[in-house]
């Protein structure tokens, strides 16, 4: 038998039976776009929290005031300890050997109004490095100046979302938004970015930090960013940090300090679990499509059956009538798998622009054993029918006899 | 020439043995016109089946042109099949899928025989058959007589020694029958060696020779 003819069998086996074909092209895709989309689903999620946790660098410490005595766990995020860690200690603490930067952070919800236009907003009161430390650059206008930490200035940079609610389309830049009982000037606006630790940065006013302070009638920082130069020294800083505040307080040990590293080794049980919910996500769905694929195949059992005996009959080999059905499933495997492939990447290229804070993508492990997989199980299920067919006589097969009987 | 010695063959059913074939030996000679006849469960249609080297004896000797075809793989027996036996079943066995002029070239395609000399062959057949204004219908676009007309076509397109036919008429009203068994009949005026099984006394009586088969025996 010729190439040629083999591949002409098979086309009429594909194109003349197109029910059957399309049910199995159908169910070999969706087993591999099944597999893909769930893993992709996974894997998003996980890249998403990892990158949450990403958004300070490797250099950089929290502190906050508290203490947390128990090992283990995340810090308290909120509440205020009986001594507030101020911008003395800051102030201090950004004059130990190997501090880069330091950046004090104190945070409110407080309503801005321009001609007459109210908002709720979030108000950051900062310095000019807590910018370089989370990484928020400007699109129009510029950062809050350098000052001393003791210093405001009546200015503000605002985010994104803020910028157009309160200004549509007029520049905002120069204009005076009133905030409580004081008004401060448009300096700059944030470039459209996502959310940091649940905040979202469009919808954000950031102000000198003396002005917040004076804003809010508080002393004490809700957090302190200090960026180290260097990540060997991340660990000395951080004892640093906590004796000299300590030596500051009367000798009480009275913050947290904490790194990205530390972080990342609490929510770690999470990342953890996320990698086995999506291992298990995928093997459960290859099984499925596994299974779909195999009733398909078993299906057409007993019509093969017949045919395999009559070819046999007509003068093919054993081996001959197994390659056929075996190229035929083969074929159909790989052109279905691969268009599951292409269908499961035009719908996370969809999703992906779709949401912008979350970007999806099937892992390669996931779209190369889908595939691989769902060829295999076509083929298996194609083979273990046509090689108990092709077994039969002749004869019993034509009859449809299923089982290799002696009758 | 077909020439069997001593055929046995026997089945296992449940715990009991039945003797399909006992002790048969015959010779059929080239051109001959054979009916094999006998009750169900007679042991005929074993005898077609080692006949056509669809199934083997248990014991005995089968000698088809000179070569002892018990003793060949599966393979070899497919080839000697393929080249030297043409089947006509009861219920024709067309592939569904492939129309009246595909059926017919099969098992030359099976055999690897290039697709020019293919389709001379099949013309010819197509021709002789009176099918040509069928050739591009599927089988259930056809009538009976024309579906078994078909299976004969594809069972002498590879131009095999012998023809063997297994109640060919036996899904066909008279009038159908009647003409599949002239062409059968018109085959064999032309060589063929035609070994026909049938439950039908009027078709049997025209074969120039009867084998009447009863229990597994020839009689």
């Amino acid at each position: 038998m010729f190439l040629s003819d083999i591949v002409k069998f098979i086309a009429q086996i594909l194109s003349r039976q197109r029910f059957r074909t399309i049910v199995l092209w159908v169910a070999i895709a969706i087993g591999v776009v099944a597999v893909n989309l769930l893993t992709a689903l996974g894997e998003g999620a996980k890249s998403y929290v990892l990158e949450e946790f990403n958004v300070l660098g490797r250099n950089t410490l929290i502190t906050l005031p508290g203490k947390k005595e128990t090992k283990g766990g995340m810090p308290p995020l909120t509440g205020e300890s009986p001594r507030p860690l101020t911008l003395k200690d800051a102030q201090a603490i950004s004059r130990l050997a190997g501090v880069k930067a330091v950046a004090p952070l104190v945070l409110g919800n407080i309503e801005v109004s321009y001609a007459g236009k109210l908002r709720e907003v979030l108000m950051m009161g900062s310095s000019r490095s807590f910018f370089d430390i989370r990484h928020l650059e400007v699109g129009q206008g510029r950062l809050l100046p350098e000052l001393p930490f003791n210093k405001g200035e009546a200015v503000c940079v605002i985010g994104n979302k803020l910028s157009s609610e309160l200004f549509a389309s007029q520049p905002a830049l120069g204009e005076w938004v009133r905030a409580g009982d004081s008004r401060f000037r448009v300096i700059g606006i944030l470039k459209e970015g996502g959310t940091s630790f649940g905040f979202d940065m469009n919808d954000v006013m950031i102000i000198p930090v003396v002005n917040a302070q004076s804003l809010f009638n508080k002393d004490g920082l809700f957090r302190m960013f200090a960026e180290v130069r260097s990540h060997q020294e991340l660990n000395s800083i951080k004892a640093k940090i906590v004796e000299l505040v300590k030596e500051r307080h009367e000798g009480e040990e009275d913050i947290t300090v904490i790194s990205q590293d530390a972080m990342l080794s609490s929510v770690q049980k999470i990342l953890d679990t996320l990698t086995y919910a999506v291992t298990g996500i995928a093997s459960v769905s290859m099984l499925v499509a596994g299974i779909l694929i195999m009733n398909m195949m078993i299906i057409t059992v007993s019509q093969r059956t017949k045919e395999i005996g009559l070819l046999k009959a007509l003068g093919a080999t054993s081996a001959r009538v197994r390659l056929l059905f075996l190229c035929e499933a083969g074929l159909i495997a790989i052109v279905a798998a691969l268009s599951g492939l292409l269908l499961s990447h035009a719908v996370l290229l969809l999703a992906n622009s779709y949401f912008e804070d979350i970007q999806f993508h099937s892992p390669w492990w996931a779209q190369l054993g889908s595939v691989v997989l769902a060829v295999v199980f076509a083929l298996l299920f194609a083979w273990l029918p046509a090689q108990r067919a092709a077994s039969l006589a002749p004869v019993e097969a034509m009859q449809g006899k299923q089982q290799k009987g002696q009758a | 020439m077909i020439e069997l010695s001593h055929l046995e063959k026997s089945f296992q059913i449940g715990d009991q043995t039945v003797h399909a074939l006992d002790d048969v030996s015959l010779t059929i000679e080239t051109g001959e016109y054979v009916a094999v006849m006998g009750p169900s469960g007679s042991g005929k249609s074993t005898l077609m089946n080692i006949l056509g080297l669809l199934d083997r004896a248990n014991s005995g000797r089968y000698l088809l042109d000179d070569i002892n075809v018990s003793d060949l793989t599966e393979a070899e027996r497919t080839h000697v099949r393929s080249q030297k036996i043409g089947f006509v079943f009861q219920s024709y066995h067309l592939v569904s899928r492939l129309t009246a002029r595909e059926n017919i070239e099969l098992p030359m395609v099976l055999s690897g025989i290039p697709a020019k000399q293919r389709t001379i062959a099949v013309d010819e057949i197509l021709e002789k058959l009176s099918l040509v204004d069928r050739a591009h219908h599927s089988p259930n676009q056809l009538s009976g007589g024309q579906r078994q007309r078909v299976a004969i076509g594809r069972a002498i397109v590879m131009k095999p020694s012998i023809l063997l036919a297994d109640e060919p008429t036996g899904n066909l009203d008279s009038k159908s029958g009647a003409e599949v068994t002239a062409l059968l009949e018109s085959l064999n005026a032309e060589g063929i060696t035609l070994i026909v099984v049938t439950h039908d006394q009027a078709m049997g009586d025209r074969a120039r020779r009867q084998l009447r088969m009863l229990d597994g025996r020839l009689t």
